[in-house]
This record gives structure tokens, sequence and C-alpha cells, in this order.
């Protein structure tokens, strides 16, 4: 597997510098017969039982190498997570770059072997693919958007409209890792100890699934964090969220992070944890088999549904100390404050 | 106008230092607390130490808490 | 909010008992101003307003920099960032401050160079990076900000970093609180004191409430046990009959705080009148560059700045006074929001109306 020292304009024209390019970097590293064949379009073998579901994503992330991952295995893991959200079992993937002229070339096979890895782990192929080149400051170094297609078995039905009220609120695992990571890097602030979430989560929602419990949605809290998917997800719901803080799983590395710059975890993204919406009285069920798989160890109950009040907030929070308050939705990104 | 954390101190010079909490650190000026040796506790606020934690009287207000507290698991 | 021992739920529980016990016995209500934006969020954070007896009402003064920093300012940090090979260094807290025409978020999205920094030392290693770039850092914030600034300033000078400025516009709080007191619309029986600004000044600075007002103040950490610890001694003192100034922030505060900051904040720094959005000019309330340091001062650089103008209808001042509540304003949720603030007060996640609007409207049913 060999990368160009720097990216140049030539290796998107489509011509000797491209086909170097995917000879010699992408196709090695995907490896798989899909691909190879380099035609306009993978033409694949039929879909199992059950509906299609199909998914796209963007991916920009700065860093483009951090603690835990890259661009790359961010973008395999992100699109199979937005399946596995879905109810879906992935599939196929397209991967398309948009490289910046000048991008080192030991970057671009980070990412590129990141990928890689992401999809052998996940199960997926990638089976198109796609790159172009921009001149020199019309893109930071390089950009991902990819697309997902994947099957929802037959018979399996998620989503908010099944939330009722006193349903419980789970999380796989300690929230804020990714966002932290990244915010950490940019601020100047050191963590050995932390490192990205980012990871494959279909395999712990088919654990899940086949456990019985009453599942009623899935979302991963990306950007925007908890709090964000909270308030899609009440108002989907027509239902109210109530969150305990004592309970919500947080890094230490993550809290004193947040607590530096002025931010809060809930608001921070992850990019291998699931929030899971369950019937009440399965919660204990769920929370057994997702443990059991390595992606749900730190799995906890964080909440409750209620019934949401008029002209009440449709999400709240418990406070350690016993007082309560709305979570609001998040104006603009974050930003560190001094105040 | 305060967000300001205590965080302690592992490694220092005249004016520059090292300061972590929780396994996170960042390098800060520690030009307004001379006195401040390393393992101490220093209170920092946009890159600056700005005073240091007096551990007695931390320790007071622990005991003070701690009073409360109990009081508490009586009832 | 992280757990740790200034957040523990049984020691909250305790004070708050022994508060609820002490309250009961206040012949009339207490209104307590909390002078500090951080203590407006902390409060607010852990649910805390609510589970105050009914006799202690806590109300929030202009503890907000960004909400106190004049429209004048906004307008000038703009003009800057608008200036060939001129880059504008802030706090996040001021990116959507409106000014009178945009912010410095939207200004950014229109081209202006605006960086966003955690730390003041940020923007110096900015400026020592890039030689050809002018950086100026917008001084905001309160006495326990200013030493950083100082100190950036005195590294400058130091290291010979040429091309590294100010817009000073740091305030201190005494000069404002005395206004507070003094404002017969107004009444305060006693004030949860900042903890850190305390850290600078020393609590004995706020002597002057107590010698000149006969009103308290007591200085506090931000952890709910801290403010319920603070508020708890205020609540003492009223039914004492004593006005003092108490500090159960030991750990940190002083009664003399860091002499050695405010040594070097006044080799650079020197009173100067300053404009409170809400207040006007409150005389020897901001700290200016002493004229030695001019070379510093981004102030002096000329620019074109558009007539300042308070959005209309805004009742900002008043609400910055503590003299009505945020519903009361006429553009209170009905134009103003977090998502698109009109005033001040809205635009920082500790302003009163931003607090309000989260927390409060849903309680006082005065969702629209």
């Amino acid at each position: 597997m060999k990368a160009p020292d720097r990216v140049l304009l030539a290796h998107g024209g489509g011509g000797r510098l491209t086909r170097k390019l995917v000879e010699g970097l992408f196709l090695p590293a995907l490896d798989n017969p899909h691909l190879a064949t380099l035609t306009d379009s993978a033409v694949l073998p039929e879909l199992p039982p059950g509906r299609p579901a199909l998914t796209t994503d963007a991916f920009v992330v700065e860093p483009p190498v951090f603690a835990g991952g890259d661009l790359g295995c961010l973008s395999i893991y992100g699109t199979v997570n937005d399946l596995a959200m879905a109810g879906a079992r992935p599939l196929w993937l397209t991967w398309a770059l948009i490289l910046e002229e000048g991008t080192d070339g030991e970057l671009l096979e980070t990412c590129v072997r990141g990928a890689a890895r992401a999809a052998q782990e996940a199960g997926v192929l990638v089976v198109a693919g796609d790159t172009k080149v921009v001149p020199r400051g019309k893109a930071d170094r390089l950009f991902a958007v990819t697309a997902g297609l994947g099957v929802v078995p037959p018979g399996r039905e998620l989503g908010d409209a099944l939330i009722r009220p006193g349903d419980a609120v789970l999380v796989s695992g300690p929230i804020g890792d990714h966002g932290a990571t990244v915010l950490a890097h940019r601020h100047g602030l050191e963590a050995p100890g932390l490192r990205s979430d980012c990871g494959p989560l279909a395999a712990l929602v088919e654990a899940l699934l086949e456990s019985g419990a009453a599942v009623r949605s899935l979302h991963d809290p990306t950007r925007g964090g908890v709090v964000t998917v909270c308030h899609e997800v009440a108002a989907r719901a027509g239902l109210r969220v109530v969150l305990e803080e004592q309970a919500l799983p947080v890094r230490r590395e993550v809290a004193a992070v947040c607590d530096l710059l002025g931010l809060e975890p809930l608001a921070l993204a992850c990019e291998g944890r699931a929030l899971v919406w369950v019937a009440g009285a399965d919660a204990e069920r769920a929370v057994a088999a997702m443990r059991a798989h390595p992606a749900g160890a730190g799995t906890v109950v964080i909440g409750r549904m209620a019934e949401a009040p008029a002209g009440a907030p449709p999400v709240i929070m418990r406070t350690r100390v016993g007082g309560e308050r709305p979570l609001d939705l998040l104006t603009g990104i974050d930003l560190p404050r001094i105040c | 106008m305060c967000l300001a954390i205590p965080m302690v101190l592992v490694e220092r010079d005249e004016f520059e230092g090292v300061a972590e909490i929780d396994g996170v650190r960042r390098r800060i000026s520690v030009m307004y607390v001379p006195e401040a040796a390393v393992g101490d506790y220093v209170l920092v606020h946009a890159g600056f130490a700005i005073g240091q934690v007096d551990a007695d009287e931390a320790a007071r207000t622990l005991e003070v808490l701690r009073e409360y507290a109990d009081a508490m698991v009586e009832l | 909010m992280s757990g740790g021992p200034y957040s523990d739920p049984a020691a909250v529980a305790g004070l708050l008992a022994e508060l609820r016990t002490a309250a009961a016995r206040l012949e009339h209500r207490l209104t307590l101003m909390e002078v500090c934006g951080t203590h407006t969020h902390s409060v607010a954070g852990a649910g805390l307003r609510r589970l105050m007896p009914e006799r202690v009402r806590l109300i929030s003064g202009p503890g907000c920099p960004v909400c106190v920093t004049p429209v004048a300012y906004l307008d000038r940090a703009l003009a800057l960032a608008a200036l060939p090979d001129t880059v504008v260094c802030t706090f996040g807290d001021l990116m959507r401050v409106p000014s009178s025409t945009a912010s410095l978020e939207r200004a950014r999205a229109e081209g202006a160079r605006v960086e966003v920094v955690y730390s003041p030392r940020d923007a110096l290693e900015l400026a020592r990076r890039s030689p050809e770039l002018r950086v100026v850092f917008l001084a905001v914030g309160f006495e326990t900000t200013v030493p950083a600034v100082a100190g950036v300033l005195d590294e400058a000078e130091r290291t010979g970093v040429e091309n590294f400025m100010l817009l000073p516009g740091n305030k201190t709080m005494p000069q404002v609180m005395r206004v507070l007191v003094d404002d017969p619309e107004l009444e305060v029986d006693g004030f949860l004191l900042p903890g850190h600004v305390s850290v600078i000044t020393g609590w004995k600075l706020f002597e002057f409430l107590p010698r000149d007002f006969g009103v308290g103040g007591v200085v506090a950490g931000f952890g709910p046990t801290d403010v319920a610890q603070g508020v708890l001694e205020l609540v003492r003192q009223a039914l004492d009959g004593r006005a003092e100034i108490g500090n159960v922030y030991g750990r940190v505060v002083t009664a003399d705080g860091n002499r050695l900051a405010r040594e070097l904040v006044d080799h650079y720094f020197e009173p100067a009148d300053e404009i409170w959005r809400g207040f006007g000019v409150v005389p020897g309330s901001g700290l200016g560059l002493r004229s030695r340091w001019a070379h510093r001062d981004a102030a002096q650089i000329e620019v074109e700045l558009p007539l300042p103008s308070e959005p209309v209808g805004c009742r900002c001042g008043e609400v910055l006074r503590g003299v009505i509540d945020p519903p009361e304003c006429p553009l209170f949720d009905s134009g103003c929001d977090p998502e698109s603030p009109i005033g001040a007060c809205m635009v920082s996640s500790e302003g009163t109306c931003a607090a309000w609007w989260r927390h409060e409207r849903w309680a006082a049913g005065a969702v629209r």
C-alpha cells in the first residue's frame, strides 16, 4: 500500500495519477471483490429479506487524527451506526473523499487505513468510492462523504412514536468522550487517558434486540450530544425526558475538560454510544444484554420518560442535589467560556 | 465572571508551570503564585494560577459539610 | 457540573434544612443579590433557586461581564476585525453578543478575522507565531481576569512581541455595587459576593458595604454547598441584625487577596470611567491602559464606527439593575430569545434573561 508524498490536483483528475492512487492505496486497503471491479457502479447481490435502509453522512473533524481514531474510521463507524440505530444490519458502504491539494500523504494513508480497519471490524464492505482534489485553501485537508445500505429484518419495528411514559432511557457507556478529546486537542489540554469512543454499534444492537427486551427506539448522540437527541425524541414522542444527573456516566477526564472550558458533557459528541429507549419493565434485561457485549460494558439507565405537562420544558434533569433544571437545546456551537 | 478550577501543580519554574486535574494537564502561568510548590493546589483561571488553595481551610470546610451531611443521615 | 464534596447531596440537604429552619424565623423576605455570572450559572445548574426557602429571594445583578459590555465596545471590536492584517481574539462569551450591526460570530462568517481563545496567552502565542499580523485581544471581565490580561501584556513587553495589543474593557465591581445599593428602586438586603474576584481583591474590599450602607455580604464559592453556606450566613446575619462581610470560601479567599497580581495590574492599568450597559457611565469602574502603554492600546487605532444604537424596547438596563424581572421586558421571548438575542442579557448563558428564559419562564407559566 502506497500513498503519494503529497496530494496533487492531478490525483483527482481521473488520469494516471488517479489510477495510481486508487490501485496503490484504496484498493489494497479496502480490499474486496466489489470495489476491485472498479466499474462505474457496484452491482451487488440480492438484498437479504427485509426492508432496505439507506443513509448518507458527511465527515469533517479537526484534528483529522486524534486519540482513538481518525477521519477514516470515524466516517465508517458513523455510517454503520446510523444504520444500526434504525435497526438495520449494515451491509455496503460508499466512501468518497474530497482532498485539499497539498495534503500530506501520510495523513491520507492513516485515514484510509483507519477506514479499512473500521470496515473490517464492523463487518461491512466499502463497495464504491470516489476522490476529488480541490485547490489549496478550498478545503481543510480532507472531507469524507459516505452512503450506507443495510436491511431491517422482517418484523423489526423501531421508532420514537412507540415510546411510552415510564419507558427507560439507557446509554451504552460514558458520554462526551469524542467531543472532549477533540476539544482538548484544540485548546491545548493534554489528557493521556482521554480517547474518542468512536466504534461500531451494530453488533451491540443485535445483542440488545435479541434479548427480547421491548426496545422502542435507538439513537446515537453524535453532534450536539445527548441533550440534542433527547430534545428530538421528546418532540417526536410528545413526551418529556427526565434525566438523573447522578446516573450520567462521565469519565473524570471528560468532566475535567468540561470544567476547564465551561462546557457540558451532555452537549458533547459521542461517536460510539447508543441511546436506547426501552419499556420500563424491560430496562434491567436490556442493561444486562448490553453489558454482556464489549461495546456496551458501561451501559446504565440515565432517565425515564414521562407525560409532558403543557407549557413545560420537554427535557429536564434532576440534579445531584435534589433540584431540577430544564435542559435546553444548544444555541450555537461549543465555545469555551470564561464566565 | 469567574470560571476557575482548582488543579494540582505538577511542574514549575519561575513563571511557567503545568497543572493537572483528573488526568487533564495544561500549561499555565504561575507568575502570581511564587510560593506554590509542586504538589500544591492552585486555582486556575484563563491559563493563570491566580491563587493557592489553603489545604487547612479546605479540610475545615469539608468537616463542616460532613457535619451537615451526617445531620441528614440521623433524621 | 461535576461531582465532588461541594456537590455532595447529603451536605446540600443538610444545609438546606438548616437554611429552612433559619429562614422561618425571618420577619420579612430577604432579597439577596449575587453579582457574578458564574454564581448565576451554578445556581441554575444545580436547580438551587427553587430549593431556596420562601423567605429568601435570590436575584441576579450585573455580574455578567458580557451583558454589561457596551454596544460601542463591540462596534469597535468589529471595526478592528475588519481592518487588514488584523486578528481579533476573544473569549467565547463575546462571540454572539449583538452590536449596532452584527455579532463577532456573524462578522467572522462574513470574512472578518476573529479567533476564540480560552486564555489571553493563546492570543499572545498567535501574535508571536504571526509577526505579519496585528493581534488584538478583547480584554473583558472583572477583577478575576485582569491579572491574566496584565500578565500577558507583561510577557509581550518582556519578550518583545510588538504586534500584540488589547482593546481594554475590563471592569471592577465595587463602584457599580455602590450604584446598586444607592438605587432607591432596588432593595437589596445582602450580597452573595463573587468568590473568584475576591481571590484577587481580598474580601476586605467589600467592607464599604456594611460601613457605608449597612448592607452585609458573604463571599462564597460556586459549588452548591458553597452557595448554600453563603446564603445561610446571610440569613444568620439578618436574624442577628448584623451587617458584615463574611467569607465561606476560606479555602481560596483571604482578607488581602493576591497582592502580587494587583501590583502588576496597577503597573499597566489605571481606573477609568466606563460605560456599563444599563447603567450608563459608572465613574472609576473601568480599567484603562496607562499612557505609557499606549502602543498596546487598540482603542487608539482609528476606525470608523457606526452610531451606537441600543435596540428599541430593550430593557436590559433595568434587568441588570435588578429592577424588573425579564418577562417585564416587552421583547422577552417575543423577538428576543437565546437563539436570536437582541439585548446582551439574553446572549450570555448567565445573562439574567437567558437564565430566566431557560429556567424560570416555565415555572412562571409565562410561556407564550
